[in-house]
């Protein structure tokens, strides 16, 4: 098992390499140009972009900018934001918290929902209950997430409100207007939450449907009811154990889209976080911000793509030998 | 020799002659009764969207703006303006289907150039294995890493793009550099199933028999193995077209897409958004489901169209 472990997290830090050099090429060559948006509004802007390319360091060859800035990240100098000259290192963790908490809820509720969906259409198959729910999933990956929130924000806060005739909304669509604790919490999340969810929950349920479907056919299944086992405990326990794994995989295979949905639910409810950093470094030209931020997000995506590797060895033992 | 051994092939299921194999595909697609209905919906929206300045009374940018048009301004929903007037008294049916014109342009020409990319990727990495397929691999693997959104943003936020000033690209705030830079990150999931239909492929018989006949690689590619996988490269194209549709709705309702007053459905719904949680939200609402509408046909046509080229599929 450590063998396996160590042979999987040489493989990860050899991708997040060869992954940072292309970040860094990518964004350098087809991103926003730094000296440009330092002199959209220069008088001069032929004198000032020439002035701006040198003190950036814009004018070295690209391999010489990538290990200069290599090396500072790596020694922890990961430099200012142009645009609001905040130490990026310092966003970067306020942010990354900040996304962590909608994305920690969002994977949670969404993990569990498809687990109940995919056992419940598994077990009854082409039923009343599994087409309606292939017909939402269906809906759910065909759904516009900032339409969604848009439309949850229109319904669920002053929609609702007018409803009940409370004196206000019932879920805030703005970070903590007012008060704190475990209540605000929860109003002030539940709909972001439900639009980051609407997406994974689609695609993870049909895949769950589909593996417990696989699952529910063998033998060992067989066995457990002939045994005399509820028909509770052959699903939940035995079909979901090894129905399980190929979930794990693709739920940490599809942090990179997590990603996305945190830039869109941010973006709709006006919350801070990593989503919210990118599009806006990206609005106003700041690879200051932009090269940093791909380096930790794709870190992220690959050490979950190592989990992934690692839980689906502990969970499936024939595994370990590929 | 092929036509002697067709109609043993052609053969259908159930043990009916069928005439050929696109005639069998039709049969299974119209056994799919959602994936028909949503054709026909889809047919009727894109053909609504290409003949809407000929058949809608209003212009979707009238200029001059004259008092009559801003007199009927911010009116809700009713026969004349079934999807009620903007701001500025322009009918948002008509401005709804230009907006759906744009993303069915983007949406068909992103999943052709993701296929073309895709196919010819697969199927290098596929037919000649060895270091190609590996070096292949590796850089769609890498690609899959990176947070598409956010790489989608970034490449979209550059007015001028160009590749180190070398050549230029038109800007994603057209048609064309939406459709390139959209389809930069769109072809990587096609390359892998066709690398995956040619690896089983290349092992047949006939594709023996065609080496052995002398045909070079490049011709077993294109006339043997490509026909081969025709099925999967349908199916993946079909739902490309329906996420392409989602994407560039994304991009532009952030502010990276196209611009107003050029309009797109993502630009009329961000133009809006100030309306949410007033009674003028169907100015958010309607073009809203004119995009859900129309990526919901796709993605069932696209289930319909697996189901009916899947060859091990009984029906």
């Amino acid at each position: 098992m450590l063998r396996y472990i160590g042979r999987r997290l040489v493989a990860s830090a050899l991708v997040l390499l060869v992954a940072s050099a292309l970040i860094f090429v990518l964004v350098r060559a087809f991103g926003p140009d730094p000296a440009e948006a330092r002199c959209r509004y220069s008088r001069s802007k032929a004198a000032c972009m020439q002035e701006q390319r040198e003190f950036l360091g814009l004018n070295e060859s690209l391999p010489e900018q990538y290990f200069r800035f290599m090396g500072d990240f790596l020694q922890g100098d990961w430099g200012n934001s142009q645009r609001t000259d905040r130490s990026v290192a310092e966003s970067v963790g306020d942010d990354l918290w900040e996304s962590s908490q909608l994305a920690f809820w969002g994977v949670l509720v969404s993990v569990g929902l498809a687990v109940a969906i995919g056992g419940y259409s598994a077990r009854k198959p082409y039923s009343k209950g599994d087409s309606l729910f292939t017909g939402l999933a269906f809906a759910g990956i065909s759904m516009p997430t900032f339409w969604f929130g848009l439309i949850t924000i229109h319904y669920l806060t002053g929609g609702l409100k007018d409803m009940l005739g409370t004196t206000e909304p019932i879920f805030y669509s703005i970070p903590n207007p007012v008060g704190s604790g475990p209540l605000e919490y929860a109003r002030e999340l539940t709909l972001p939450v439900l639009v980051l969810s609407v997406q994974l929950v689609a695609g993870w349920s049909r895949y769950q449907r589909s593996s417990m479907l696989d699952e529910l056919h063998n033998d060992y299944i067989r066995t457990a009811r002939a045994k005399g086992l509820s028909e509770r405990r052959v699903v939940w326990k035995h079909g979901l154990r090894n129905s399980i794994s190929p979930l794990v995989t693709v739920v940490a295979l599809d942090f990179g889209g997590l990603f996305g949905g945190l830039i869109i639910t941010e973006r709709v409810f006006s919350r801070p976080g990593m989503g919210t950093l990118v599009l806006d470094a990206a609005i106003s030209g700041d690879t200051q911000v932009l090269i940093p931020w791909m380096f930790v997000t794709g870190a992220i995506i690959i050490l979950f793509n190592l989990l992934a590797d690692v839980l689906y060895g502990v969970l499936d033992p024939r595994v370990r030998v590929a | 020799m092929s036509q002697d051994l067709a109609p043993l092939a052609e053969v259908g299921a159930s043990g009916a002659p069928v005439r050929s194999y696109l005639r069998l595909v039709a049969r299974r697609f119209r056994g799919h009764k959602v994936a028909v209905a949503a054709l026909v919906v889809l047919v009727l929206l894109a053909g609504l969207a290409v003949f809407v300045n000929v058949m809608s009374p209003y212009e979707a940018n009238p200029i001059p703006l004259t008092p009559e048009i801003l007199g009927e301004a911010r009116e809700q929903p009713t026969w004349d303006h079934i999807f009620g007037t903007d701001k500025l008294g322009r009918d948002m049916f008509t401005r709804s289907l230009v907006g759906l014109q744009k993303s069915l342009q983007i949406g068909f020409g992103v999943a052709i150039v993701s296929v073309l990319i895709g196919v010819v990727i697969g199927s290098l990495a596929g037919y000649y294995r060895g270091w190609i397929d590996a070096l292949l691999m590796r850089f769609t693997d890498l690609i899959l890493v990176l947070p598409a959104l956010a790489v989608l943003i970034i490449l979209a936020s550059t007015p001028e793009p160009s590749f180190f000033g070398l050549f230029d690209f038109p800007p994603a705030t057209t048609v064309t550099g939406m459709v390139i830079v959209i389809s930069v990150l769109g072809w990587m999931p096609m390359a892998r199933i066709v690398r995956g239909e040619f690896l089983s492929l290349r092992e047949k018989e006939f594709v023996d028999a065609a080496r052995a006949a002398g045909a070079s690689g490049p011709r077993i590619i294109v006339r043997h193995l490509l026909p081969n996988a025709v099925g999967p490269i349908v199916v993946f194209g079909t739902l490309e077209v329906g996420l392409a549709i989602l994407t560039e709705a994304t991009l532009s309702f952030l502010g990276l897409g196209i611009q107003l007053p050029k309009i797109s459905l993502g630009n009329l719904i961000a133009d809006a958004e100030g309306t949410v949680g007033t009674d003028l939200a169907y100015l958010v609402i309607f073009p809203g489901l004119i995009l859900f509408l129309i990526v919901l046909c796709v993605n069932f046509i696209g289930d319909g169209l697996r189901d009916a080229l899947d060859p091990r599929a009984v029906r």
